[in-house]
């Protein structure tokens, strides 16, 4: 808790603090750069040489010194793992399980959080604290049983079975954050509305989520992202080579040819430049949704 | 364990045309608004019901069963003998103490310096928005990729050794890093660290934003120094927010699994099994489900116990502040 910028240390009682602060000093400033610019680098380097070693050969991935420009540089590793290794197949199954399954869940947990947002009914906070439990228990508890669970409902062994259980887990956070979102939403436009005759569903469907746009962009990249990584679930009940979803294939990867790193890589690669760049596109919405929780309470 | 503001939403007001009512319609009225509310409920409460709260009641129930994974096969109920293995069990102990070493090597840093690099943003700087981004960027990377990232710089001839035995000279000889207890608990925690800082900072970010500037600039004026400045005026401001991200921190080096099951899966000889690698290769390798759902339930109560205990001394420390 000693974290405190250095550009405050400088700095003189002052009436327009906003402008000595730029001007006075030049150390501060300058050793606040180099910190941020040292722990950026420790954040970013990583991967770089994953990048790198994507294009290195066998023979290079481990040498000493290590390489960081590969040479001789090779295009090899990535049309292995598209070609010899199936990729596309683990990339087209990572595309519909994470489009289903939030589909699906902004479908289902927008209509859970209208209802709570806009509606006076018996145990409404009884079965809003139930929905918030979804948010407490970690995923990895619920294994178990779900396991036993998806068999049970003969899921096992398809990509079904990821897409109910991506849906079901996702459900309350959504909820709880659309329903936020909806509860600010003016009330005089939905009575207007109804004024006019349109039933609930119409001023669901017309009114309130046109105009929570920004939530369900927020709600939508986590539950994809959510799906797109997903691991532990998908490695414990697929089965069928072709049924795999990336990070399973990735891991795999791994663990069949325990040292083929430059292959691995590229498909690591592949499997995290989407994430990237929807992270670079839509920054804001990742920020709404990580603080929904945390600057309310 | 989202702390949540109950705002009760105003109950949808009937429109006011029409005058007055008889209470018998207004009635029918509310009825028919209960029965629509339900109806939005009822098709997302459902699932959620059969796939989380039937499998967290099916957990407790199963770990008091030896329980057979074959459909249809009866299993027998054994009352507390899984709990009572685990209390005897070396292995369980040991994954509680790698799950706890874990705790104590990533959640300390991922606040400090999660609250350091958020304060050195805080301030309206050129490049801010790309600092920003990279420090987050491990945040949105998969667990499964970061993981196998660095059990890859962490090899016996990888970046990590070369870096501390060649470059620098820390070490008189490269380091097994994940073939020995703490040397892979501290690479797997280096990790979480690396991953974790991004989250906590963005957290802080953003609650560094509701400081008051006038308050800062007042204690400022009246002469109080920067640390002052930041226990007095900062530090109560983003407290809840610092109480968020340790409970969230907590939980989560409880739940380490993915980095530990592949960089070490547990191994060698079960040294670095954490909680939930052990109770993964209970239920899965060794189809002893009943245990592991035991350890699972020791697990999901001690989080519940932990973090109450947490929200209650933030509370208190508080009010101390105030």
């Amino acid at each position: 808790m000693t974290a405190s910028s250095p550009d405050l240390l400088a700095r003189q009682p002052a009436p327009r603090p906003a402008y000595r602060r730029r001007r006075g000093g030049v150390t501060a400033p300058a050793l606040r750069y180099a910190v941020l610019i040292v722990g950026a680098a420790i954040m970013v380097l990583p991967f770089l040489y994953m990048v790198s070693t994507s294009f290195k050969s066998q023979t290079y991935v481990l040498t000493l010194p290590p390489q960081f420009i590969p040479h001789p540089a090779t295009t090899a590793n990535y049309s292995q793992a598209w070609t010899d290794n199936d990729l596309g197949r683990y990339l087209f199954n990572s595309i519909i399980v994470a489009v289903i399954s939030t589909g699906l869940s902004l479908l289902l947990s927008s209509m859970m959080a209208y209802a709570f947002a806009r509606f006076a009914f018996p145990l409404r906070e009884v079965l809003f604290k139930v929905l918030l439990l979804g948010l407490m228990i970690p995923a990895m508890m619920l294994i178990i049983p779900q396991f036993v669970l998806v068999k049970d409902l003969g899921l096992f062994d398809s990509l079904g079975g990821l897409v109910l259980f991506y849906v079901g887990s996702s459900l309350s956070l959504n909820t709880f954050l659309l329903r936020g979102f909806f509860q600010a939403i003016p009330g005089e436009l939905e009575q207007a509305m109804q004024v006019d005759g349109a039933g609930a569903f119409v001023r669901y469907w017309r009114l309130i989520l046109p105009l929570a746009k920004p939530a369900l962009a927020t709600a939508t990249i986590f539950t994809f992202l959510g799906s797109w990584d997903e691991y532990v679930w998908a490695v414990t009940i697929i089965n069928t080579p072709t049924k795999r979803t990336l990070p399973v294939a990735i891991a795999l990867f791994h663990g069949q040819n325990s040292t083929l790193w430059g292959l691995v890589f590229a498909a690591s690669i592949i499997a995290i430049v989407p994430v990237v760049v929807v992270f670079l596109l839509f920054q804001r919405y990742f920020v709404q949704g990580l603080t929904a929780g945390a600057v309310k309470g | 364990m989202t702390a949540v503001v109950q705002s009760t939403a105003e109950p949808q007001a009937p429109p006011a045309a029409g005058g007055a009512r008889s209470g018998r319609r207004k009635l029918s009225r509310r009825t028919r608004s209960s029965l629509t509310a339900y109806a939005f409920l009822a098709p997302g409460f459902a699932l959620f019901l059969l796939l989380i709260i039937y499998p967290m009641i099916k957990a407790f129930q199963m770990s008091f069963y030896d329980w057979n994974v074959i459909a249809g096969a009866a299993s027998e109920f054994t009352g507390w003998k899984n709990y009572q293995a685990a209390y005897h069990d070396p292995v369980f102990w040991r994954g509680l103490q790698n799950s706890a070493f874990y705790m104590a090597l990533t959640v300390p840093p991922q606040i400090v310096l999660g609250l350091f690099v958020a304060t050195l943003l805080n301030n309206r700087a050129p490049a801010r928005a790309l600092f920003r981004v990279l420090f987050y960027l491990p945040v949105v990377t998969s667990w499964v990729v970061v993981s196998l990232l660095f059990q890859y710089l962490f090899a016996d001839s990888g970046l990590v050794n070369w870096m501390l035995h060649d470059v620098s000279h820390v070490t008189s000889h490269n380091i097994s890093w994940l073939s020995g207890r703490w040397t892979g608990m501290i690479a797997v925690s280096a990790l979480g660290v690396w991953k974790g800082i991004g989250w906590s900072m963005m957290i802080f970010l953003a609650a560094l934003q509701g400081v008051p500037k006038e308050l800062l600039e007042s204690a400022e004026v009246d002469g109080a120094g920067r640390w002052a400045r930041f226990r007095a005026v900062t530090l109560p401001a983003i407290w809840p927010a610092a109480a968020f991200v340790t409970v969230m921190l907590v939980i989560g080096g409880l739940n380490v699994y993915i980095s530990v099951a592949l960089m070490t899966n547990g191994g060698p000889a079960d040294s670095t099994q954490v909680l939930l690698t052990y109770m993964y290769q209970q239920a899965f390798t060794n189809l002893n489900f009943g245990y592991g759902a035991a350890i699972a339930a020791l697990l999901t109560i001690g989080v519940f116990i932990l973090s109450a205990i947490q929200l209650r001394a933030f509370k208190v420390d508080q009010e101390d502040l105030a």
